[in-house]
């Protein structure tokens, strides 16, 4: 990661960054998996930032100046991975797709992210009703199949305002909702132990005000797991989205590309054998899921003492008995 | 979710105030308190879930606005009660469903609860059907990778583990559909069974519902393979994604209870590896599981719904997806608020078969 060429003052802070650091933590397997879901993920990231370059035509795009593109085309040729039976290169909608995803992933996780943060700031400092009402609704959509609560989020926000969001903004949302509840749980949970530690206390001694409290003491503490629900919850957010564009519920095909739509229209395809319309989408989530789940799962362990393994004895006598990474 | 959950920490699928701590009263006073519970949950969802189907607008306009002139569609609307305060509908509506009445479709003028009698049983079999297949799968690969902890074996299952997890349902039903109906012939690729064998199945007397347990008492057998061949992709599909989280979690119980000192003390008695780790260490890593199963089936009807879409197995999920594309949303409403009341006691009796198994959740 380039870590060892920056200057000696800057190494600590380099050090401390969330993923840099478990890479310098593992060893043997656990680095193999850290490593391989950062590539995995890096694939999705170029794929999502460089698509306009890399797809050689618009995901919209049926046709050029030679005529209409041919319909459901074997992988070959032009189009190197098909066409649709819309005549929609496969390639090139299954690239813009990333472009999709990760606009989803990131506006549903931002916006959870700080919605959830601040009602369990809020929830588990104060107190009172405000907190009993708080835990008992997200006790409550916690339990809920999820997918279901994203369908009733998107029939709520296609119905009204979906021309002016736009159905990639629809699917976002919906899937925030989805999400609060388990940003709120930790932050609260979090906010609740520290509230008894002593520098809270000496805090509220001073005469600092409970928002002071809140965001300066509180808020940089009770954060500390939140990178590890991050990479979780882009994943789910990941395959919600491509359980609504499955159902329907997605995005229209002229406005974006997305994987779940173009399963959904590919179902069809597979009963007279037409495979790539729907091989290649399926395996873009798969692998972008795989990609954030094993750099998840990695800084978990990572984050355990109990499922670490970083002792340098130990992870040499690993590679001794073949095993090693 | 409880993916990544630390070894441990069992999620309690309701983390609702657990009854305080009594040193009598034991299993009753929690089953009751526990059932208690379901109360708040179902109210808040059945809340939730109308008044943010009812923000947007009416599910008249929603269902018919083309079809209809304006006058049409204010006279349905002003038929149907929609226009009257949105709180005395709220009002209304949980009369309703108190009394068991869950409305009627728009499109095809159902009542919510015969839906539920005529799909549920299908979507059952399917649930009970991937649980099976999660469960053959997920634990005795869960105690294959406990067993050789950080080894390639292990290594090859956890990765295995979250493919099950990163493959959508969906997906994991077409490469299936594609490769065993499409290209090998060897299984149907949609619906629960032929026509004639469901002709056969539903006039059956007084019929379950739940085809291969009809097709055993008719004791045709003929219609009994022909059901189970339909049953097996679907239930594949969905049940790897629920297998892969129970091979996660038996691997990190296993792990915990192979290091356990009656396990060393087993192994000094000069008991057999395998017996080790099929009968010392299993059963106690078993009694997570039970408990995140109220979990899963969360998972496993949002898995349901996609399942049964793709393999147009005729069930609630099904239905809810048709209704979908009709925008018929008072069905939407009366299927999601009918799921969470199922998810609700599910979860319930999830949690009295944990107290029963393992006393210390009781206080």
């Amino acid at each position: 990661m380039g870590t060892a060429t920056l200057p000696a003052s800057n190494k600590s802070w380099v050090d401390k960054l969330p993923i840099i650091s478990h890479l310098k933590m593992s060893s043997g397997l656990q680095r193999g998996m850290l490593i391989s879901g950062l590539a995995l993920t890096g694939l999705f990231l170029i794929a999502a930032i460089f698509a306009p370059l890399i797809a050689p035509f618009d995901f919209a795009q049926s046709g050029n100046a030679n005529g209409d593109f041919p319909r459901q085309a074997a992988p070959g040729g032009d189009f190197i991975w098909g066409t649709t039976s819309g005549g929609y290169d496969v390639f090139s909608r299954t690239i813009f797709g990333a472009q999709t995803a990760i606009f989803v992933i990131i506006a549903a996780v931002v916006m959870s992210l700080f919605l959830g943060v601040l009602l369990g700031l809020v929830s588990g400092y104060l107190g009172g009703w405000f907190d009993r009402i708080a835990v008992m609704l997200s006790d409550a959509i916690y339990a809920f199949p999820s997918l279901l609560l994203a369908i009733v989020m998107s029939i709520v926000i296609s119905q009204g305002q979906s021309k002016v969001f736009g159905g990639v903004m629809a699917a976002a949302i919906s899937i925030t909702v989805v999400f609060i509840p388990q940003y709120f749980r930790v932050v609260r949970a979090e906010v609740m132990r520290l509230k008894a530690e002593p520098f809270v206390e000496s805090a509220q001694v001073i005469g600092a005000s409970p928002w002071r409290v809140m965001f300066t003491h509180l808020l940089r503490n009770a954060t500390r797991t939140l990178p590890l629900i991050f990479t979780l919850n882009a994943t789910e957010a990941l395959l919600t989205l491509a359980g609504l564009g499955f159902l329907g519920f997605g995005i229209e095909p002229t406005s974006a590309s997305e994987w779940g739509y173009d399963l959904n229209r590919a179902m069809s395809d597979a009963t007279s054998g037409i495979w790539w319309t729907g091989l290649f989408p399926g395996l873009a989530i798969v692998v972008t899921v795989l990609g954030m789940t094993l750099v998840g799962e990695s800084m978990n362990d990572l984050n355990d003492p109990r499922l670490r393994r970083f002792s340098r004895k130990k992870a040499k006598r690993i590679t001794e008995a073949g095993v090693g990474a | 979710m409880t993916i990544t959950s630390p070894p441990g920490q069992v999620p309690s699928p309701l983390a609702a105030p657990k009854p305080a701590k009594q040193k009598g009263g034991g299993f009753l006073r929690y089953v009751i308190t526990r059932f208690l519970l379901i109360i708040p949950t179902v109210f808040i969802l059945i809340t939730v879930v109308f008044f943010l189907m009812r923000v947007t607008g009416d599910p008249i306009t929603a269902a018919l606005g083309g079809r209809l002139t304006p006058d049409q569609l204010a006279e349905r609307i002003h038929e149907a009660g929609y226009d009257r305060p949105l709180f005395i509908q709220y009002f209304e509506y949980l009369g309703q469903i108190f009394t068991g009445n869950l409305g009627r479709t728009l499109t095809d003028n159902t009542a919510v609860t015969d839906i539920l009698t005529t799909y549920g049983a299908a979507t059952l079999e399917l649930a009970i059907n991937a649980v099976l297949v999660a469960l053959i799968v997920g634990i005795p690969l869960g105690l294959v990778a406990a067993k050789f902890r950080d080894r390639y074996p292990d290594a090859i299952l956890r990765v295995l583990a979250i493919l099950a997890y990163a493959t959508p349902v969906f997906f994991a039903g077409l490469l299936l559909k594609l490769i065993f109906g499409v290209w090998l012939h060897w299984l149907p690729i949609a619906g629960r069974a032929d026509w004639q064998t469901e002709l056969q199945l539903t006039t059956l007397q007084a019929p379950t519902g739940i085809y291969w347990l009809d097709a055993l008492r008719s004791g045709n057998m003929e219609a009994f393979v022909n059901v189970t061949q339909h049953a097996i992709l679907p239930a594949i599909a969905l049940g790897l994604l629920t297998g892969g989280v129970f091979l996660r979690l038996v691997r990190t119980n296993a792990i915990g209870t192979l290091g356990r000192e009656y396990v060393e003390a087993g192994r000094s008695r000069g008991v057999s590896e395998f017996r080790l780790t099929t009968k010392h260490a299993y059963r106690p890593a078993l009694i997570p599981i039970i408990t995140v199963m109220g979990m899963q089936i969360a998972l496993l009807l949002g898995g349901a719904v996609l399942t049964e879409t793709t393999f147009e197995w005729k069930g609630l999920g099904f239905k809810l997806a048709e209704y979908l594309t009709a925008r018929d949303f008072v069905a939407v409403q009366g299927i999601v608020v009918l799921l969470a009341i199922i998810v609700a006691f599910t979860n319930f009796i999830v949690d009295i078969l944990a107290a029963l198994i393992d006393p210390r959740v009781r206080y």
